[in-house]
C-alpha cells in the first residue's frame, strides 16, 4: 500500500513566498511597504493625523505647542483615555459597551458623595466607587453571556439606568465639590515632585531603558533558542524613535510645571493592559474569543467569563476614568460622563487603530486616539469654534476611523488577511 | 495488525430522539494504523467520531483504551486519554497567528506570562517533522491558504503528543496538492506509531493512505476490509448495501454503451 507516495520527510524546501525580510533598513522599509499595501495599516493614519493637527492649530494660533498648552492636553486625556482603555477591551472582543459614560459619572457619584457628604475617608471612597462600577460591569456580562440578551442593548439599558443612579446619588443638591488636595483633586492637579524636573526626566530615561532592555533581552533569547530576531540595527532605530518621542515631551513638560501625575497614571495603566493583552494567557483569551467564538470554546477556554470578566474591566476602567473626570472639573456632577464622553472614548479607541470588528487592537490605541480627539477639542477652542462644529469635525474623524477601518479589513480579506 | 488495540468500541449505540444514529457498532484502531471509516450521507460517521471524542456520551456499549473500558463523557475526558480530533468545521482563530492557534488553551508559560519563544520554537520542530510548509508560523490564520489551514489544525491535534487522531473530512474542500499535502501528512502520522480514524467520501484517498477500511451503513458496521486485498467494488457495495445498487448499474451500462 501506498508505495506511490515517498514516506521519508523531506526537508523543507524553501518557498518562494515566504516572507523573509531583507537584512538591514531596506528591508524594513520593504516590509513598511507590504504591510500598508495590504491593509496592516497600524498605528500609521494616527501618527500622521496628529502631526497635521498639531501644525494646523500651531499654524492658525501661534501657540497650540506651547508647554501648558501641551501640559494641558496631556493632562486632559487622562479620564477620557480611560474609558478608551476599557472600549479597546470590548472592541477586541468583537462587542460594543454603551453605558460606560454612565458608569463613570456614577463612580464619581458614588465616591464624591461618601467622600464629601458621608465623611468616609477618601481612599475607601475611591476603592468602593471602582468596586460598584466593576460590579456593574459584571451585571453587564451575566446578562450579555449568561443570558445572552445582545451587549448592545445590555450596555444600552445600564446607559439609561447607571445615569439615573448617578442623578439619585448626586441628589437635589447637585454639584460634589471635591475635598481641598483630597485624592481625587490631586488626580489632576498633581505634578510629580510637586514640578521637579528630575521625575519627567527620570521617567524619560526609564521608559526608554526597559523599552531597549526588553527588546534586546528579547532578540537574545530568540537568537539563543535559533529564532529569527530582530537585528540589533532596527532595534537601535525603534529606541531612538522612542527617545526622541518622550526626551522631547519631557523637555517640554518641563518647561511649564513638570510631570502631571494623570499622564504617568494613564500611560501606566495602558502599558499594564498592553502587556496583560499580548503577554498573558488571560489576555490570549480575550483575543480567542474575539477572534473565533467556537475556536475559543473548544480550546476548552471558558468563553462566557472572559466575556463577563471584559465588562468588568472596561468598566472599571470607565470608574477610573470618571474619578480623573470629576478631578479635572472640580466636582462630580450630574452631568459627568453625559453629552459626547462615550462617543470621544468609542471613536478614541477606533481612530487609535482598534478593529470594531474584534480581534485587532492595542490598549496603545486609546491613548494615540484620544490625543487626536483632545487637539482637536483643544484647538478648536483655542481658535474660537463653536461646540456645534466640534461635534460634526469629531463626528467626521470618527467616520473616517471607521472607513478607515473598514477599508482595511477589506483589503486584508483580499490579501487573505483579516 | 498486531497487538492489542489503543482504541476500542464494542457494542456502541447512540440515538437522537427517534433516529437510531448508531447500533451496535464495533470498531478497532491499533498504533500506527489508519483506520478509514466510510459510509454514505447520514450512515452516521461523524455521530461516531463524535462519541469517541467525547461531545455525544454513548448510550450502550463499551469504549475501550489501550484494553480497559473507560468512560468519555466531555471532550475533556477524549483529550485527557490522547484522543485529538480535528473537526470537518476547523474551528481556527483567524486573528490569531499560526503559534497562537497551534497553543490555544495550553499555552507554554513563563514567570506566568506567555512563553512566545519556546511556543515558536516548538511550533517550527513539529512543522518541520512534519514537513509542514506555510509562509510564516507568525501570519494570522486568515492569510493562509485552505489547505494550509487544513494542516495547521492537524498540527494542532498534535500539539498534545495524542496516540489518536481523527480526521473528519480533511480533505474535502481541498484541491489536488494540497489532498495530496494532507494524505502526506496522514502517512507521517502513522510512522510516528500514532492511530488516525479517517473520514471520507474519496476512496481514491482511502485507497491511497489507509490499511483498513471500517464501512458503516445505516448506522451499523457493513464490514472491515484489507485495503491491501480488496477492490474498489468491494468497498463501493458495502457502502450501498448491495452488490446490485447505482453505481454498479450504471458502470454496466457504460460497458453496455462501450459496446
Ligand atoms: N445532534 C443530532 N440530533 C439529531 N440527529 C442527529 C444529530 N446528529 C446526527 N443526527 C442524525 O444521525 C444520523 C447520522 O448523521 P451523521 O452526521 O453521523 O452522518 P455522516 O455519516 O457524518 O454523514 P455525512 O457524510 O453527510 O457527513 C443522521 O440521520 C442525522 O440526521
Ligand atoms: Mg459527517
Amino acid at each position: 500500500m501506498s508505495t506511490e507516495t515517498p514516506t521519508t520527510p523531506t526537508p523543507p524546501a524553501v518557498d518562494p513566498r515566504l516572507l523573509v525580510r531583507k537584512e538591514g533598513l531596506a528591508g524594513y522599509l520593504d516590509e513598511f511597504g507590504r504591510k500598508v499595501r495590504s491593509g496592516e495599516l497600524g498605528s500609521l493614519p494616527v501618527v500622521v493625523g496628529l502631526i497635521i493637527i498639531a501644525a494646523v492649530f500651531q499654524w492658525k494660533t501661534g501657540h497650540f505647542l506651547n508647554a501648558d498648552n501641551v501640559t494641558n492636553i496631556t493632562k486632559w486625556i487622562a479620564g477620557p483615555g480611560l474609558i478608551a482603555t476599557g472600549v479597546v477591551f470590548v472592541l477586541l472582543l468583537g462587542e460594543i459597551d454603551l453605558s460606560l459614560g454612565s458608569v463613570a459619572g456614577a463612580t464619581a457619584a458614588i465616591s464624591s458623595v461618601l467622600a464629601v457628604r458621608q465623611g468616609v475617608n477618601e481612599w475607601l471612597a475611591v476603592l468602593i466607587g471602582i468596586a460598584a462600577a466593576v460590579a456593574l460591569g459584571a451585571l453587564h456580562g451575566f446578562f450579555f453571556s449568561k443570558i445572552g440578551v445582545p451587549a448592545l442593548l445590555v450596555t444600552l439599558a445600564g446607559m439609561l439606568a447607571w445615569s439615573g443612579l448617578q442623578n439619585l446619588v448626586i441628589g437635589k443638591l447637585g454639584t460634589v465639590n471635591n475635598l481641598n488636595d483630597g485624592v481625587i483633586a490631586n488626580l489632576d492637579t498633581y505634578f510629580l515632585g510637586d514640578g521637579d524636573i528630575l521625575w519627567a526626566w527620570l521617567a524619560a530615561i526609564l521608559s526608554i531603558a526597559l523599552f531597549a532592555a526588553g527588546q534586546l533581552l528579547d532578540a537574545r533569547r530568540r537568537t539563543a533558542a535559533g529564532l529569527p530576531a530582530r537585528p540589533i540595527a532596527e532595534i537601535a532605530m525603534r529606541t531612538g524613535v522612542l527617545a526622541v518621542i518622550v526626551l522631547v515631551v519631557a523637555y517640554v513638560l518641563n518647561q511649564d510645571r513638570g510631570l502631571p501625575l494623570p499622564l504617568v497614571l494613564f500611560v501606566g495603566i495602558v502599558a499594564i493592559t498592553d502587556f496583560v493583552l499580548r503577554r498573558t494567557g488571560y489576555g490570549r483569551q480575550i483575543f480567542a474569543v474575539g477572534g473565533g467564538i467556537e475556536a475559543a470554546r473548544r480550546a476548552g477556554i471558558n468563553v462566557a467569563w472572559v466575556r463577563t470578566s471584559v465588562y468588568m474591566i472596561s468598566a472599571g476602567l470607565a470608574g477610573l476614568g470618571g474619578l480623573f473626570i470629576a478631578s479635572q472639573q472640580g466636582s462630580a456632577d450630574k452631568g459627568l460622563g453625559g453629552a459626547n464622553m462615550l462617543m470621544n472614548a468609542i471613536a478614541a479607541a477606533v481612530i487609535g487603530g482598534t478593529s470594531l470588528f474584534g480581534g485587532r487592537g492595542k490598549t496603545w490605541s486609546a491613548l494615540l486616539g484620544i490625543l487626536v480627539i483632545q487637539s482637536i477639542t483643544t484647538g478648536l477652542d483655542m481658535v474660537g469654534a463653536e461646540q456645534a462644529i466640534q461635534y460634526m469635525i469629531t463626528g467626521a474623524v470618527l467616520l473616517a476611523a471607521v472607513v478607515l477601518d473598514s477599508v482595511s479589513r477589506r483589503t486584508q480579506k483580499s490579501n487573505g488577511r483579516g | 495488525m498486531t497487538g492489542a488495540p489503543v482504541l476500542a468500541l464494542r457494542g456502541v449505540s447512540k440515538r437522537f430522539g427517534a433516529v437510531q444514529a448508531l447500533t451496535d457498532v464495533q470498531l478497532e484502531v491499533h498504533a500506527g494504523e489508519v483506520v478509514a471509516l466510510v459510509g454514505d450521507n447520514g450512515a452516521g460517521k461523524s455521530t461516531l467520531v463524535k462519541t469517541i471524542a467525547g461531545v455525544h456520551p454513548i448510550d450502550e456499549g463499551v469504549i475501550e483504551w489501550e484494553g480497559k473500558p473507560v468512560s468519555i463523557g466531555r471532550p475533556h475526558d477524549a483529550q485527557a486519554l490522547g484522543i485529538a480530533t480535528v473537526y470537518q468545521d476547523l474551528a481556527l482563530c483567524d486573528n490569531l497567528d499560526v503559534v497562537g492557534n497551534l497553543f490555544l488553551g495550553r499555552e507554554l508559560k513563563r514567570f506566568g506570562t506567555l512563553d512566545e519563544v519556546a511556543m515558536e520554537k516548538r511550533a517550527r520542530e513539529l512543522l518541520d517533522t512534519l514537513s509542514i510548509r506555510i509562509p510564516s508560523v507568525r501570519i494570522p490564520i486568515a492569510g493562509l491558504s485552505g489547505g494550509q489551514r487544513q494542516v495547521v489544525a492537524i498540527a494542532r491535534a498534535l500539539v498534545g503528543d495524542p496516540k489518536i487522531v481523527i480526521l473528519d473530512e480533511p480533505t474535502a474542500a481541498l484541491g489536488v496538492e494540497q489532498t495530496a499535502q494532507v494524505l502526506d501528512l496522514v502517512e507521517r502520522l502513522r510512522e510516528r506509531g500514532l492511530g488516525v480514524i479517517l473520514i471520507s467520501h474519496n476512496m481514491a484517498d482511502v485507497k491511497a493512505v489507509a490499511d483498513t477500511v471500517a464501512v458503516l451503513r445505516l448506522g451499523r458496521n457493513n464490514g472491515s476490509f484489507e485495503v491491501a486485498t480488496t477492490s474498489h467494488e468491494e468497498i463501493i457495495s458495502a457502502i450501498t448495501g448491495a452488490t446490485d445498487n447505482a453505481v454498479t448499474r450504471r458502470q454496466a451500462r457504460i460497458a453496455e454503451d462501450a459496446k
